[in-house]
């Protein structure tokens, strides 16, 4: 099968306060039609630096985007700006963590929907509106046809987001990028939302970047996943991969340091820390950037970058000791 | 004489009114209605539920942060839910509150070491040279440098405003420090670093934690016994093992099943519920879980469940899963209820 994105050398870099701040530097991956791909790490990593990027909604002037991005057959990299705005919306929808900033407070959610329906073209008012209806039902929001006429205040946090899928799915996107789409929701809603991804790509093909802070998040939903620290990628394998055998001492460290529910085992016990902080953009470390953090790190990874290296099918990781390194 | 519990907390309402409609009644916010349980020294009692169920409303309360409308709050025996301001001050020295924004609750002009000094110089505990030696005792405690004493908020990072505003609660060796959604605007991996802390903190110093957070599985980790609240009420409290492995109240199961589990070959098993939280302006009647409930009755719908034990220490508010009958039938009722 061939991809539906690949996404190669991606680099995002500001100027900030006179400091070089490389916010994504040398991502790629790839990802097929129909495929869920999860891209998590804490807040600053780049995940959703990188999102932007794809999109090119990252401003020209202070960001440098440098990269090849190839989505369904079209360079994104030289595509001019109104072909990017026939992708975004088109072929990628998008959601994002707070759907109300999202929303026109003083639309209705039905002409927002059909104004996007209405974007291509070949769509009638009354077809965008049976269309809208449509694509509310899709979501599963209770007597579609009533809610067109609602304001976005009407609905609550939950259904907003549902309001927000159904728009990005109004054109049909071969790709949905949801950005940390239920860390503002309750834990019952977010199950709901996240059985709605899952159900609305079965049934829609689409394939999915679900970008978020979760692990649980990604072990849930994701087929394959990207684990990312101060602007690099730092391993990628399959979820069943990544959850089992985890190799980069970040990852570990990560899956470690959260409590799980229901494992009597870790009730009250200490948790394993991750000590310091994450880099600062302006200081990065010039070797590993984890090195600082690592239990494990010694001199050649303070020295230079780890390679990108394949351990196992499918399964990469970017660390000098990440074949050898002992188990937690 | 058997000493008082250290927080008596007992049918504690919070309501809010609202503008009259143009036609209508006056309508209320039923914050909090009528959430009763008891701490004891040294414990951690966990309160979770999703947003709009109370629990922060009730944790402000506790400190009186919040006035309540009725009910009262006994701390070591004395009802301080009513008391003045003058009359509350000595009762804060073993009431400390931890929020989960340090960098909103630290004020940004001020230096850490005059932060952490300042309870300590209000309630006139310590000055000059042994003032200086709390407050370094203190950075130490909770695991600041020293050379950090002159630093302002926004030279901290996340995590460490958060040891700096437990350094600020610690200085007045409180009983009972409420912490609300503590780690909650931390990044997981500071989160550990947090919660180690609090933990190391209460086997030292034997304090108590009302400890409020919507992440069942940090409660799950930290808790000794455990509150759910929905829309206003506690609906199941129990001690840890028993609420986490013999979940009874529907919601609480709903809460469990919800939370997604990091481990992809143990795919949460999907019994979603429907809908979302009600308003608490009109709370559903009867239980006012029924309207999301997957095994309501009729009669859920028009009586509301009262908290009643179905083993030591272990409530539940539920018609179906802790009837109004003897304890035999009650444990078989709740095995064909499943």
């Amino acid at each position: 099968m061939s991809a539906l994105l690949e996404v190669a050398n991606l680099s995002t870099h500001f100027h900030s306060g006179g400091h070089l701040v490389r916010a994504v530097d040398g991502v790629s991956f790839t990802l097929d039609a129909g495929g869920v791909l999860g891209i998590v790490g804490e807040s600053g990593c780049g995940k959703s630096v990188a999102a932007m990027s794809i999109l090119r909604l990252i401003d020209g002037k202070p960001g440098v985007v440098a990269g090849d991005i190839q989505f369904d057959g079209q360079d994104l990299r030289v595509l001019d700006e109104s072909g990017m705005r026939k992708v975004r919306g088109g072929k990628i929808g998008m959601i994002f963590q707070e759907p109300m900033t999202s929303l026109n407070p003083v639309l209705t959610v039905g002409r927002q929907i059909t104004e996007a329906i209405r974007l291509d073209g070949s769509f009638s008012n009354a077809e965008a509106r049976d269309r809208a209806v449509e694509l509310l039902r899709l979501v599963r929001i209770a007597e579609a046809e009533k809610r067109l006429d609602d304001y976005p205040h009407h609905f609550s946090g939950g259904m907003r987001q549902r309001v927000m899928i159904a728009l990005a799915l109004s054109r049909s996107p071969k790709l949905l990028i949801a950005d940390e789409p239920t860390t503002a929701l309750d834990v019952t809603v977010q199950a709901q939302i996240l059985d709605l991804l899952l159900d609305l790509r079965d049934r829609l093909g689409m394939a999915i970047i679900l970008i978020t802070h979760d692990l649980g998040v990604v072990a849930e939903t994701c087929e394959r996943a990207l684990v990312m620290y101060a602007g690099r990628k730092i391993e990628e394998a399959s979820v069943a991969d990544l959850f089992a055998s985890p190799l980069h001492p970040y990852t570990r460290g990560l899956m470690n340091s959260v409590p799980r529910l229901g494992d009597e085992t870790s009730r009250r016990r200490r948790l394993l820390e991750i000590p310091g902080v994450v880099p600062s953009p302006a200081a990065m470390p010039s070797g590993c950037r984890f090195a600082p953090r690592c239990r494990l790190a010694e001199d050649r990874c303070r020295a230079a970058y780890p390679q990108w290296r394949a351990y196992g099918a499918g399964h990469f990781a970017a660390c000098w000791r990440a074949g050898e390194a002992p188990h937690d | 004489m058997t000493e008082a519990p250290l927080l008596e907390v007992e049918n504690l309402v919070k309501h809010y009114a609202l503008s009259r409609g143009w036609f209508g009644a006056p309508r209320v916010v039923h914050a909090v209605d009528g959430v009763s349980f008891n701490m004891e020294r040294g414990e951690t009692l966990g309160l979770v539920g999703e947003s709009g169920c109370g629990k922060s409303t009730v944790a402000r309360c506790i400190v009186r942060l919040i006035e309540p409308t009725s009910g009262s709050i006994k701390v070591n025996g004395r009802d301080v839910a009513h008391l003045a301001e003058r009359d509350m001050r000595p009762m804060r020295r073993d009431l400390q509150i931890v929020f989960q924004d340090p960098f909103s609750s630290l004020n940004p002009r001020h230096r850490a070491g005059a932060i952490v000094a300042e309870p300590l110089v209000n309630f006139g505990l310590a000055e000059g040279a042994e003032l200086e030696r709390r407050v370094a005792e203190l950075f130490e405690r909770v695991g600041l440098r020293k050379d950090q004493l002159n630093n302002r908020p926004h030279e901290f990072s996340g995590g460490q405003r958060q040891r700096l505003g437990i350094a600020r609660a610690l200085a007045v060796n409180p009983a009972l420090i409420v912490c609300d959604e503590p780690v909650s605007a931390l990044d997981v991996s500071i989160q550990a670093q947090v919660i180690n802390l609090l933990g190391d903190l209460q086997r030292d110093l034997g304090l108590a934690y009302l400890f409020v957070a919507h992440d069942l599985a940090v409660v799950e980790h930290i808790s000794h016994r455990v509150a759910v609240m929905y829309l206003g009420e506690i609906v199941e409290i129990a001690p840890r093992d028993d609420l986490f492995d013999a979940p009874q109240h529907p919601y609480t199961e709903a809460l469990l099943a919800a939370v997604p589990s990091p481990d992809p070959r143990n795919k949460r098993k999907r019994r979603l519920i429907e809908g979302e939280v009600p308003s608490p302006i009109s709370p559903p009647a009867g239980c006012r879980f029924h309207t999301r409930c997957p095994i309501a009755e009729a009669r859920c719908k028009l009586e509301a469940p009262r908290l009643r034990a179905i083993a030591p220490g272990h409530e539940v508010a539920c018609h179906l899963r802790a009837p109004r009958i003897s304890g035999k039938s009650a444990k078989l009722n709740a095995e064909t209820a499943r």
